[in-house]
């Protein structure tokens, strides 16, 4: 914690993105690994009800949106290595097309949730249901808040704001879009496909 | 003291101080009944003395939050205060609502309370820590928004710094929950579902971006370290308070009549809440390793460092100890819940009202700090005070175990009453901890008195 505004040190692997955000980055993962292990713990003695259910749920949407949210990360990934090379209509491109693939995520999602939500499945209708609602729309509203984060960077950008020198605050944004990306990586399969 | 208009910051910080001693005072009593049940009844009934010492600690509170609010606020943006006439005003307004309050409550039973206060206007009375008669509940509003017309005009005027904007999100936010005391719906379920929106989002939530204000604002005085790396902290433990705060709110919903993923929801979120307490420990300690100055008011940096330590206990530790559904379900409301909430509130809330206090007291009376022999007075009283503290938590929470073992867990539960003379041994060192807290905090106000070679103000 002793070098949270430190400049960051010349050494060849640096941490990229401010300390503060790696920070916040882990205490959001630490919420969801706690969600996990409830997942896990209360899956442990509904097996059954568990397996059932999975079965309901739409195994092609959530793969679309696997590939949506990898393809986002590796978008914005491609903004933050044209920021080192200082090609700035390309740091604006690729953040712009990082955040489509979010809101192409979005879409998708509330195509599914209209579908459950149709057939009167609320958070009460039993544990797994609870579970995938509560999950999902959790992770949801980091979609929602990964895509502001990119859209004050795509702002930044288009002010010329990043560069060779300058990188930091579109790393740290970054950081944060891929952590969306991870989590989902994770809940995905747990929630849709292992049984 | 840079601004004149700071001044107003010391009644506040008086009155603040008085009602605490009162609010001590009323502890001892309400202790001592624990374990002589009709000691000074019919004069003095347990349930109101118990309100009185409730309602004592967060007028006190609210004294000291907004004295450190008219203390900080302008010095953050360098201009005087919008109007610290108002301000003096609301004080007296503010003094006299509550003194009446508290002299009903003493002398009229409060069903007559009540009858006299117009409750059947709107009925909000009779609700924990809300028992408030309607006028004192409205002049509680006039005040708070008098006061926050005051604070924000006067940011709006001057420099705007991250400290001062989450302090107004703080004070804004304990305003607008505050609301929610007047909404007492006829269905039990939902009175105590929005009970706890003033309740939980006060103290879990809202109260916990005025304690991060105030602390940045000490340790960027005393530390000398940059404003920049202080705001940064102070955002992350905002996010972090606020995310597990909210949804936090669920694990006041196990039992009262909500659906049943609320124990999901409560217990994973109220899990994550020593987080940002820990943050705050974290924080208050680098901050002070990292000084670049020796700030004369040692005492001023002693109460910052145990308000982060002692708040992460008391509220992070000892809120963890019961939030979890399934222990829950064996201690809620028993002294586990007292012994918590004794110590998060004198660790998070009376304590960074003394480190606010210990910091603009001799600031205000025109010295950088107090002599070293009141420091030292000072500090001794911060000993007494915290460790006394340690131990009513302590014992609380052994009767606490026993209580839960013998009235809830064991073979053959014992009824509520049997429990609670067998656990009559802790309620005695508890009040004996709590003379010891007494002790601490004359020496407290003693320091006050007390000369010296003053530090100059600087």
């Amino acid at each position: 914690m002793n070098s949270i505004a430190a400049e960051p040190a010349v050494t060849a692997r640096r941490l990229p993105g401010d300390l503060a955000i790696w920070f916040f980055i882990l205490a959001e993962m630490l919420a969801f690994a706690v969600f996990f292990a409830a997942y896990a713990f209360a899956r442990a003695s509904h097996v059954e009800e568990f397996n059932q259910y999975q079965q309901t749920l739409d195994l092609n949407a959530g793969a679309l949106n696997t590939v949506l949210l990898i393809t986002g990360s590796w978008f914005v990934a491609l903004a933050v290595q044209a920021a080192h090379r200082d090609e700035q209509a390309d740091i604006s491109r690729n953040l712009l097309l990082g955040w489509l693939c979010g809101a192409g995520f979005l879409v998708v999602k509330c195509f599914e949730y209209a579908g459950k939500f149709g057939a009167g499945i609320t958070l009460s209708t039993n544990t797994f249901y609870m579970f995938y609602i509560s999950l999902t729309f959790f992770h949801f509203m980091h979609v929602i808040l990964g895509m502001v984060i990119l859209t004050v960077l795509w702002k930044q950008s288009r002010k010329g704001v990043y560069g060779r020198y300058d990188a930091n605050g579109l790393e740290s944004g970054a950081a944060y879009w891929h952590m969306v990306d991870l989590l989902w990586i994770v809940l995905f399969p747990l929630v849709y496909v292992m049984r | 003291m840079q601004y004149k208009s700071q001044a107003v910051a010391k009644p506040y910080f008086i009155a603040a101080i008085g009602l605490f001693v009162g609010q001590i005072l009323f502890g001892l009593i309400l202790g001592l009944q624990y374990v002589i049940g009709d000691f000074l009844f019919p004069a003095i009934p347990f349930n109101v003395a118990r309100m009185v010492h409730t309602n004592l600690l967060i007028v006190w509170l609210l004294f000291g939050f907004m004295g450190g609010a008219y203390y900080m606020i302008p010095e953050e943006s360098e201009t005087e205060l919008f109007s610290p006439k108002l301000a003096l005003a609301m004080f007296w307004i503010f003094l006299v609502a509550g003194a009446l309050t508290i002299v009903g409550y003493l002398t009229v039973p409060y069903a007559a309370l009540a009858e006299m206060t117009g409750n059947n206007l709107i009925e909000t009375m009779g609700r924990e820590f809300l028992e408030q008669p309607l006028p004192t509940k409205l002049g509680i509003v006039v005040v708070a928004l008098a006061f926050l017309f005051n604070i924000t005009m006067t940011v709006l005027k001057g420099k705007k710094t991250s400290i001062s904007l989450v302090l107004l999100i703080g004070l804004w936010g304990l305003a607008v929950f505050f609301l929610f005391s007047f909404y007492n719906p006829v269905n039990v379920v939902l009175d105590k579902f929005f009970w706890w929106w003033t309740v939980h989002l006060w103290v879990e939530g809202v109260w916990e971006l005025i304690l991060g204000s105030f602390l940045a604002f000490v340790l960027i005085k005393t530390t000398g370290v940059d404003r920049e790396v202080i705001e940064k902290w102070l955002y992350v433990i905002v996010t972090l308070t606020l995310i597990t705060g909210i949804i936090g709110t669920g694990h006041h919903y196990f039992w009262i009549g909500t659906p049943e993923y609320w124990q999901w929801w409560g217990s994973i979120f109220s899990a994550l809440e020593p987080i940002p307490f820990f943050a705050m420990t974290v924080f208050a300690f680098n901050m002070v390793n990292r000084r670049r100055r020796e700030h004369p008011n040692k005492a001023a940096v002693l109460w910052a460092l145990g308000t982060g330590v002692m708040a992460f206990l008391g509220a992070g530790v000892w809120g963890f100890l019961h939030t979890l559904a399934p222990v829950n379900y064996y201690t809620h409301g028993t002294q586990i819940t007292a012994a918590h909430g004794h110590m998060a509130f004198y660790g998070a809330y009376a304590m960074v009202n003394l480190m606010m206090i210990s910091y603009a007291m001799p600031l205000l009376r025109g010295r950088a700090a107090n002599s070293n022999k009141s420091q030292v007075l000072e500090m001794w009283a911060f000993w007494l005070m915290t460790v006394a503290m340690v131990f009513i938590t302590l014992f609380l929470t052994a009767a606490g175990i026993l209580q839960v073992w013998l009235q809830r867990a064991s073979d053959a539960p014992l009824p509520f009453m049997v429990a609670q003379d067998k656990i009559a041994l802790f309620y005695w060192m508890r009040e004996w901890a709590g003379v010891f807290f007494l002790i601490g905090l004359v020496i407290y106000i003693v320091s006050f008195f007390v000369g010296g070679e003053e530090k100059q103000a600087v």
